[in-house]
């Protein structure tokens, strides 16, 4: 008796393009032939590849202005605990609550919160670090980083048909379309 | 399925005026670009010029250990220091490091956000360059509490003692901002540099290289979404940097304007500190550009059109740096204030008159030169100048600092001040710091954006019937 052979796991169906336009069309071919997911791979920003395999909005500004926020306001209400609480000094007769003179430090605290938001919430929305990856698989995908744009349809989408979806990439402009192994 | 099409080689976008360089030489495809940038770390053998720079200025970095080691035994008596005069090269060289650092931070930060493409090329090492800059002003006022050890009670913590810091201080401000700009600048440049740490992964062939990139570049696959949260976070950070750029010089100033000293006690001291600050910084890309470009071959990244727009922008804000000067005289004089009024003679004529006068000629008379195209396009002769523009920015300094506090209001506490030598050790051991770590990062890291570099080729846009929403 033998052992069933299990099929490999299969991340999906990647195609190669070698310009911008062959990949943005490919993308939004495949948006509208009901792919969702699916991710485009380029060696430098293509904002029209993100509009078109469906990803529009982003939330890292929404999390800056968080940070930001917090940052001015745990500036701003340190120093005021500080010099009316914690430890008042008494300069020349002024006011303790001398805000004036704390408007600096809260601006920097604002930058610096905002800033480590910025770069710790896009990294931590990107999933990275991130150790392992199925499409590096691929061996042709060292080529992203620099000259070529990947499109890759994934077996995880309801829509995916191993050779349907192979063949609805080769009718694009892409010059090499195979699979990926999870 | 499509053939693979001929890579057309790169024409130049722009529309050029007679006689401009273009910001990138035709000729170029995302290919060559990548290969260049990536060979010059990667392929590039060790070379004797660039041992010997290194070792020299790495025996510079060793002088400054030497002297800091001396300094922490002996205390700061050993410098030239003394009432009246207590802040000697401590503090001009951390106002002009700081200063340096700042023309890094315009070129990734402002001119990102005023979509000026000719900053691709020099952003990534004018960054790592604010950085070195940063690190370098970092020494200074540590050095000069005299108790470096005892530096964290600057920050506030809660503490046995019971005591905070003084919030209301300018040079407690200082803590802040500069802590904030070397934190927020190391951000930047890093987030700057995951997409081409992911490049050098992919083209290194020695495992560890490998293996050291890949760990940097932690796990950056280039993908859609990720460059839209990418994008949005470095947008987001230019937008933040900016601001923060230019509170940073203006804090270092009020250390000066919030006194009540004359010849500091000034409102135009913040303007006319960050414009110092630009202009002493692009002096310092273009001692550092001029020697790149020749020395790795990349005149076709960093053109003639780098070396000219950077002149313009010392041009430009030299100018306000000499209408600063202007205002201080005005104000010396408007202000019929007689300590004011005599502070500024004896800054034209008194002991330390030498300063002054070769501050004017090194920062307002030279630099004119730069009105004359054939200079601006003339790398040897814009070096020069640059280094002419970092001295005299350094003379600036030393004359806010010195001649401002070595007549004091009384003249029986009337002093004078020499520089020791260990205060020249430590300001050459920094500019060995400085140096060194530059010839480390020309040789490890990609020194100039390569996907940023990739965006100005005309074949990374789209077409337009591509591009046109559906």
């Amino acid at each position: 008796m033998t052992e069933p052979v299990a099929e490999p796991l299969l991340h999906g169906v990647i195609a190669e393009f070698v310009t911008p336009d062959g990949l943005v069309a490919a993308c939004k071919k495949a948006h509208a032939a009901g792919y969702r997911r699916m991710d485009a791979y380029t060696p430098y920003p293509l904002e029209e590849a993100a509009d078109a395999i469906g990803f529009e909005k982003t939330q890292v500004p929404l999390l800056t202005l968080i940070g930001g926020i917090l940052g001015g306001l745990s500036g701003y209400l340190l120093q005021f605990w500080v010099h009316t609480m914690a430890y008042p000094i008494n300069v020349g007769g002024r006011p303790e609550h001398s805000w004036p003179s704390f408007i600096i430090i809260t601006f920097e605290m604002t930058i610096l919160f905002a800033g480590i938001t910025a770069v710790v919430g896009m990294l931590t929305l990107n999933g990275l670090p991130q150790p392992y990856h199925p499409i590096f698989n691929h061996p042709r995908f060292t080529a992203a980083s620099r000259d070529r744009f990947f499109l890759c349809i994934e077996a995880a989408d309801p829509k995916f048909d191993l050779d349907q979806t192979t063949q609805f990439l080769k009718a694009t402009d892409a010059i090499d379309v195979a699979e990926v192994a999870d | 399925m499509a053939q693979v099409p001929e890579t057309k080689p790169s024409a130049t976008l722009e529309r050029l005026l007679p006689g401009q360089s273009p910001v990138l030489t035709p000729g170029h495809t995302l290919e060559t670009i990548t290969d260049k940038i990536v060979s010059i770390v990667l392929r590039r053998p060790v070379t004797l010029g660039w041992l010997g720079g290194f070792a020299l200025f790495f025996g510079l970095m060793n002088l400054l250990l030497f002297a800091m080691a001396y300094l922490f035994f002996r205390g700061v008596g050993i410098w030239g220091i003394n009432i009246p005069v207590g802040w000697g090269f401590a503090i001009v060289n951390f106002v002009w490091w700081v200063g340096i650092g700042h023309a890094g931070t315009l070129i990734s930060a402002i001119l990102l956000l005023l979509k000026q493409g000719w900053r691709n090329s020099i952003n990534r090492f004018a960054e790592a360059m604010t950085l070195f800059a940063v690190a370098c002003a970092g020494v200074f006022p540590l050095i000069h509490t005299g108790r470096p050890w005892l530096a964290y009670w600057l920050f506030p913590y809660p503490n046995t003692m019971g005591v905070w810091p003084q919030f209301r201080s300018p040079l407690l401000w200082d803590v802040f901002a500069v802590s904030t700009y070397a934190t927020i600048s190391a951000l930047f440049w890093f987030v700057g540099l995951i997409p081409d740490l992911a490049t050098f992964r992919d083209s290194a062939t020695n495992p560890v290289a490998k293996t050291i990139y890949g760990l940097l570049a932690m796990g950056w696959r280039g993908s859609a979404r990720h460059w839209k949260r990418y994008e949005s976070a470095y947008l987001l950070l230019a937008g933040l940097a900016t601001p923060l750029v230019l509170s940073v010089h203006t804090v270092v100033s009020f250390d000066f304007a919030v006194s009540i000293l004359p010849g500091w006690h000034t409102t135009v001291f913040p303007p006319y500190f960050v414009a110092g600050a630009i202009y002493s910084g692009f002096a310092m890309v273009l001692v550092l550009a001029i020697p790149i470009r020749r020395f790795y071959g990349v005149q076709d990244m960093m053109t003639l059109r780098h070396l000219d727009n950077a002149a313009k922008v010392m041009l430009g804000t030299g100018l306000i740096v000499a209408y600063g000067y202007t205002m201080e005289a005005f104000y010396a004089y408007y202000s019929g204030n007689a300590y004011e009024l005599f502070m500024f003679k004896n800054r034209l004529l008194g002991p330390m008159a030498w300063s002054y006068w070769c501050l004017i000629l090194f920062n307002i008379l030279i630099p004119q030169v730069l009105w004359i195209r054939k200079v601006r396009l003339n790398p040897a002769m814009l070096f020069c100048t640059s280094l002419v523009i970092l001295l005299g920015m350094w003379l600036e300094r030393f004359v806010i600092v010195v001649t401002s506090l070595h007549r004091d209001f009384l003249p029986s506490s009337w002093g004078m001040y020499v520089a020791t030598r260990w205060d020249y050790a430590i300001f050459a051991g920094t500019l060995g710091l400085f140096f060194s770590a530059m010839f480390l990062f020309v040789r490890l890291m990609p020194m100039i954006t390569i996907f940023e570099m990739r965006m100005l080729l005309p074949q990374s846009k789209l077409s337009e019937e591509v591009a046109a929403h559906d």
